[in-house]
């Protein structure tokens, strides 16, 4: 079954609160998309709307948390990292405050409302910031859990979660740890470290290279920072060919990180796929990954020059 | 004094003690900024009147041997560059040590160029980067109204703002959302000194008639005069007193205030005083 991974925002922070929990949230226009119109709906005491006002947001958040609460914040990522950015860093990054930055709508695939509404700096943004800890859940589940895992954090959280339905890859009560990562398949000659909706890319991607006759690893790498270095460099001291996957920007996202930690620690064949000095641009996501060369067709072919 | 709860201190409220508290106060913020070398003057006089009311006059509520009583009222100040004020003010308390005062600005010091939460004592959130502090306050107030240990006004939240700074639109939002949801404990203080960084307030961007803008938004507004210790008192106990909405004081300043070679002058907003200076300043503070 497919679902978006907004779907698990305003449900889980429901099931925290139900079990005493002393959670609130804030969103800025955009409850009925993040879902968490649910839990206000729930809560309606524990969730503020503060209108079409993303900086006032992380304020008001930041404030919550300086009260004792476990202060979550909606919007979408554009709006929420890019225009809050100087909220985000010098309020809540610098006092290192307890608040959990969750937008929706994260990445291409948000689709035709298009390149104004598709974030792909995010992930650049947040893991540049000391103290703030990035996850990029790839399925409904994961979301649950790495909205879960932020609760027990005491510090800022950044969860990058999306507006498409992507397939479930994994069942309740999944392993999901700060600094982890899921090795999905295991491999010999390449391997594939994906976050978020890429890892249902990247399992694709690898069946039709086991059609070829190559053997590939597929990691979800869905704590960006901290980053799981050991089973990336288990991976690849064992394949010597890398590659990563992502709805962002492959500077300052995740084919940047797998970059700093491989060229520091183990030099090997890399090729990062995600977008490229560019903006998106609208269509539904299908049509999307075809044209930014992120659909499996394109990655498999592009992955023969590694070889 | 029936809103001061049970267990907490509060000193003798004076005018002639408040005015020693402010004397003391610029006097320190000369001397720290002599000693930093570096820093704002300015708005830290312009703002010591005001402070030295807010915690020595009655208004605000705290434990002077426990920063975090969590029946505290809270002090935000938003235009952090003005931290010199706020660490004088908190080392009257006890907050900060004698000794902290002369480090201001120095590597390793509890008192950062602006005021930072992790490091010092009595700073309820760190602040810098201008226009922010009136969101953390909604958010406090929203976050305080949830216990129910406290009635919902009980715990007051007190923020200064510069006027210069009103000119991030951040502030804009917090305000329309504080006087739509009519928080009650929220009370803002404007230092309208007139001056900011690139001349004359009124010059640079005017603010218009801000206390028409604060009532078009829901706030009830207090015009005082900044440096009237009585005035600033009898403020900021009626708008900590009024249950129905925020409260914005806009208190006029004049920059500089008490060395009369700063005062009114855009120069002394982020210079230090030299030694001579130094010497003619605390001359005239005596």
């Amino acid at each position: 079954m497919a679902k978006a991974t907004r779907e698990a925002f305003g449900e889980t922070l429901i099931a925290m609160t139900d079990e005493g929990l002393d959670i609130v949230a804030v969103d800025a226009d955009l409850a009925g998309s993040t879902t968490l119109a649910k839990f206000g709906a729930a809560y309606p005491e524990r969730f503020f709307e503060v209108g079409i006002a993303e900086q006032n947001m992380m304020g008001v958040a930041a404030g919550l948390s300086l009260t004792g609460k476990i202060a979550y914040t909606g919007s979408f990522a554009v709006f929420a990292t890019g225009r809050a950015y100087d909220q985000i860093r010098n309020t809540i990054a610098y006092a290192q405050l307890n608040v959990k930055i969750c937008p929706t709508h994260s990445g291409i695939s948000v689709g035709p409302d298009g390149g104004s509404h598709q974030m792909l700096e995010d992930i650049s943004l947040m893991r540049t910031l000391p103290g703030m800890r990035v996850l990029v859940p790839a399925d409904y589940q994961s979301a649950r859990a790495a909205i879960r895992l932020a609760a027990e954090i005491d510090g800022p959280v950044y969860v990058r979660l999306g507006r498409a339905k992507v397939p479930e890859l994994y069942d309740e009560g999944l392993d999901f740890k700060l600094g982890g990562s899921h090795v999905l398949r295991t491999g010999s000659d390449i391997s594939l470290v994906a976050c978020g909706i890429m890892v249902n890319q990247a399992l694709l991607v690898a069946d039709e290279l086991k059609a070829q006759g190559i053997s590939a690893e597929v990691i979800d790498a869905y704590s960006i920072s901290p980053f799981d270095e050991k089973t990336l460099l288990a991976s690849a001291q064992k394949t010597n060919r890398v590659v990563t996957l992502e709805e962002h920007s492959i500077y300052g996202g995740l084919g940047s990180t797998v970059a700093e930690v491989l060229s520091e620690k183990y030099p090997c064949q890399l090729k990062r796929f995600g977008m490229d000095r560019e903006f998106g641009t609208s269509g539904d996501l299908e049509e999307l990954l075809v044209h930014f060369k992120l659909d499996v067709p394109s990655i498999v072919q592009a992955c023969g020059s590694l070889f | 004094m029936s809103r001061i709860p049970n267990g907490l201190k509060v000193e003798d409220f004076s005018e002639k003690k408040i005015k020693d508290h402010a004397s003391s106060v610029r006097r320190k913020i000369i001397t720290m900024l002599n000693k930093a070398k570096s820093g704002h003057p300015g708005g830290s006089l312009s703002a010591a009147d005001m402070l030295s009311t807010l915690y020595f006059g009655g208004a605000l509520t705290y434990d002077p041997t426990d920063p975090l009583h969590p029946a505290r009222d809270r002090f935000i100040l938003s235009k952090g560059h003005a931290a010199p004020v706020l660490y004088a003010v908190l080392n009257e308390i006890g907050f900060i040590p004698d000794e902290a005062l002369l480090t201001l600005r120095k590597v390793g010091s509890s008192l950062q160029g602006h005021p930072d939460m992790r490091k010092c004592a009595g700073i309820e959130v760190s602040t810098g980067s201008l226009g922010q502090g009136l969101s953390i306050a909604c958010g406090m107030a929203f976050g305080l109204a949830l216990d129910k240990d406290y009635p919902d006004d009980a715990r007051q939240i007190f923020v200064m703002t510069g006027d210069g700074e009103l000119q991030e639109g951040q502030n804009w939002e917090a305000i329309m959302l504080a006087g739509c949801r009519k928080i009650p404990n929220l009370v803002a203080i404007v230092d309208h000194n007139g001056l900011q960084i690139d001349g004359f307030v009124e010059d640079v961007l005017s603010l218009g008639d801000l206390q028409q803008k604060f009532e078009a938004f829901g706030w009830k507004t207090l015009s005082i005069d900044g440096h009237d210790i009585m005035q600033i008192q009898e403020a900021l106990l009626e708008a900590k007193a009024y249950a129905e909405g925020p409260v914005a004081i806009i208190a006029k300043t004049i920059k500089g205030k008490g060395v009369t070679f700063m005062e009114n002058q855009v120069g002394w907003h982020g210079k230090a005083p030299n030694d001579e200076e130094t010497l003619h300043a605390l001359e005239e503070l005596k």
